[in-house]
């Protein structure tokens, strides 16, 4: 089985964010890490690999920073890992992303399942998956939690989605994407092995021309969404006000009171 | 091309959800200003004929209904291709769908095949110089940006579950409802439905208007027991915090949080949960947040409007008997 996991470098979700006038984004002394969300993917296509067999591509669009998020993900344990960059593609929205992943997943060999972090944590547009799917024309099983079963040469699989109401189980064909979610499984750290060998592994780069992309479909030609304009949401004014009373009971009329007043309950 | 301003009709079990009616309410606005029309995609399987009414008593002013099996059960490419089809046929100018699971699901499949732009996740979405401008989180909400889609149509938004107030109905309006037929066979359709297990303890947390959640305060699973008669009591949905969930008190459903589910209540109470910025980033949002810890340094003081330092073993029962009281 050939699975292909994409994923992509954001700041560490600790990282305290900034803008500065000209609307430069910045993420401080924080290190750049694999989309957490991604991991799951990375972790759920490891396990899948050692039961039926076969190998793991883990793809990243991106410029080299995305290293570091393809980095982690040899270091936890896939085969093969191929980064995807021309300078024309920057500023791309999910429209264009999506193009340049599907016409580089379209260039590999025998690509049996596709797998995604549910989000990135950076821009968090929950899109890119889907428009993948789509442009591949394969079924996308967004959210799923559990892959019930999957049988590599019969080419089908069964999954457990979450959505608001409960957990849904589809069966598709393959190949299709499949966005996971946190649950499906826990992410393995990586070795001490893991990391010497994903820092002597070679990082082919592969342009647009290597895809077979059209440039004029990438990058902000390519793309639907602008974002003229990035800035820091205004500071909630004040701490909370601090309730208390004699007695616990009174305590919490008082909050009864404070919410009813608000219209709340 | 019309001005006209698609909107995207989820139900479950022939029941809208509350941001459907949200995104009807914001087309609606819209429209008034553009002077297009506001046209409700109901896609489901029989029975949601009632729906188109519904649709037009929350503003809609026209319904294209379609009634098929093969829309019965959620899928992307069913909805999808029929939604693309009338959004085409239709010219529309803007396609809003709420962002909630499906939603989020729906929402890029359908800008790809339009080739169009797709901005997710808005919280506002204003209309400044003949150019629609939306505002959505980034960075886990560290962040705001502002986004538009210039040149493509039609411009495809998903709106920020409870982000939007939700309309009143007025079942006095009236529309126009138009049938339309699945634009793929079951046999075109890769994926099947096979089962779906609902969530235990009823209130989905998307659509809650007050959540009750436990953190790591509440110890163990059984200390969840308060926390969740607190929540009955206010037909509350439970959340709770990650520390929580990888203790494997309650299962990862409930989770609030930057890697579980981002809400936005009325009211948020926060049993036990010191509230890590990671917390924060899913409920900072609510309109009233009410803390309940015995840190008093906890950081989710600085968010909360309300607080109580004690134990939450001692505040939570006193309180869920006050609001019995209270409340009838």
């Amino acid at each position: 089985m050939h699975i292909v996991v994409c994923t992509k470098h954001t700041p560490d979700s600790g990282a305290k964010m900034s803008v500065d006038d000209v609307g430069n984004v910045s993420w401080g002394e924080s290190p750049l890490i694999i989309n957490p969300w991604d991991e799951y993917a990375v972790e759920e296509a490891l396990t899948l690999r050692d039961e039926h067999g076969g190998k793991v591509t883990v793809i990243s669009m991106g410029p080299e920073e995305a290293l570091e998020a393809l980095k982690h993900a040899v270091a936890m344990g896939c085969d093969e890992a191929i980064r995807i960059w021309d300078d024309a593609c920057a500023s791309s929205d999910t429209l264009a992303t999506s193009y340049v992943l599907a016409k580089a997943i379209e260039s590999m060999e025998d690509v049996d399942l596709i797998l995604f972090g549910k989000s990135a944590i950076d821009a968090e547009t929950w899109q890119t998956a889907g428009a993948v799917a789509h442009r591949l024309g394969y079924p996308s099983l967004m959210y799923t939690i559990n892959i019930a079963a999957l049988d590599a040469d019969g080419k089908s699989i069964v999954v457990e989605r979450l959505l608001e109401e409960g957990r849904q189980e589809v069966s598709s064909s393959l190949p299709a994407v499949v966005g996971t979610t946190k649950g499906i499984n826990e992410p393995r750290y990586t070795s001490f092995i893991g990391i010497r060998k994903a820092a002597k592994m070679e990082y082919p780069l592969q342009t647009l021309n290597d895809i077979g992309a059209e440039v004029d479909k990438v990058g902000a030609a390519g793309s639907g969404v602008r974002w003229p304009q990035v800035f820091a949401p205004p500071a909630r004014e004040g701490e909370a006000e601090i309730i208390e009373a004699e007695t616990v009971e009174e305590t919490v009329s008082i909050l009864v009171e404070k919410l009813l007043a608000e219209k709340v309950i | 091309m019309s001005n006209d301003i698609f909107v995207w009709v989820e139900q479950f079990k022939g029941q809208v959800t509350g941001a459907s009616w949200e995104a009807i309410g914001t087309a609606r606005g819209l429209a008034d200003g553009t002077g297009g029309s506001v046209v409700a995609c109901v896609f489901g399987g029989e029975g949601v004929e009632p729906l188109a009414q519904e649709a037009i008593a929350y503003g809609a002013d026209k319904v294209l209904l379609a009634e098929d099996e093969t829309l019965a059960d959620f899928r992307v490419e069913p909805q999808a291709a029929l939604l693309a089809k009338a959004a085409r046929e239709g010219e529309a100018a803007v396609v809003l769908i709420g962002a909630t699971f499906r939603g989020r699901d729906l929402a890029p499949a359908l800008a790809v095949e339009l080739d169009t732009g797709c901005i997710a996740d808005c919280v506002t979405l204003e209309l400044e110089d003949d150019q629609l401008v939306a505002t959505r989180p980034i960075y886990a909400g560290k962040l705001l940006s502002k986004c538009i889609i210039p040149e493509r149509r039609p411009q495809i938004f998903t709106t920020r579950v409870r982000a939007f107030p939700k309309p009143e109905p007025d079942s006095a309006r009236s529309g126009e409802v138009v049938e339309v037929e699945p634009a793929l066979a079951e046999e075109d359709i890769a994926s099947k439905v096979t089962g779906f297990n609902e969530t235990e303890g009823g209130v989905s947390l998307a659509d809650a208007s007050i959540i009750v959640s436990g953190g790591r305060g509440v110890g163990g699973p059984e200390g969840f027991e308060p926390v969740q008669k607190l929540a009955q009591t206010l037909n509350a949905a439970m959340g709770a915090s990650r520390a929580a969930v990888d203790a494997g008190w309650i299962p990862y459903d409930h989770q609030v949080g930057q890697t579980g589910k981002t809400v936005s209540p009325d009211l948020y109470i926060a049993c036990g949960i010191s509230g890590a910025i990671q917390h924060q980033a899913g409920m900072r949002t609510s309109k009233v947040i009410v803390a309940i810890n015995k840190d008093p340094d906890a950081p989710i003081f600085k968010l909360a409007h309300y607080g109580i330092v004690n134990d939450l073993f001692k505040v939570v029962p006193p309180l869920t008997e006050a609001l019995k009281e209270k409340l009838g």
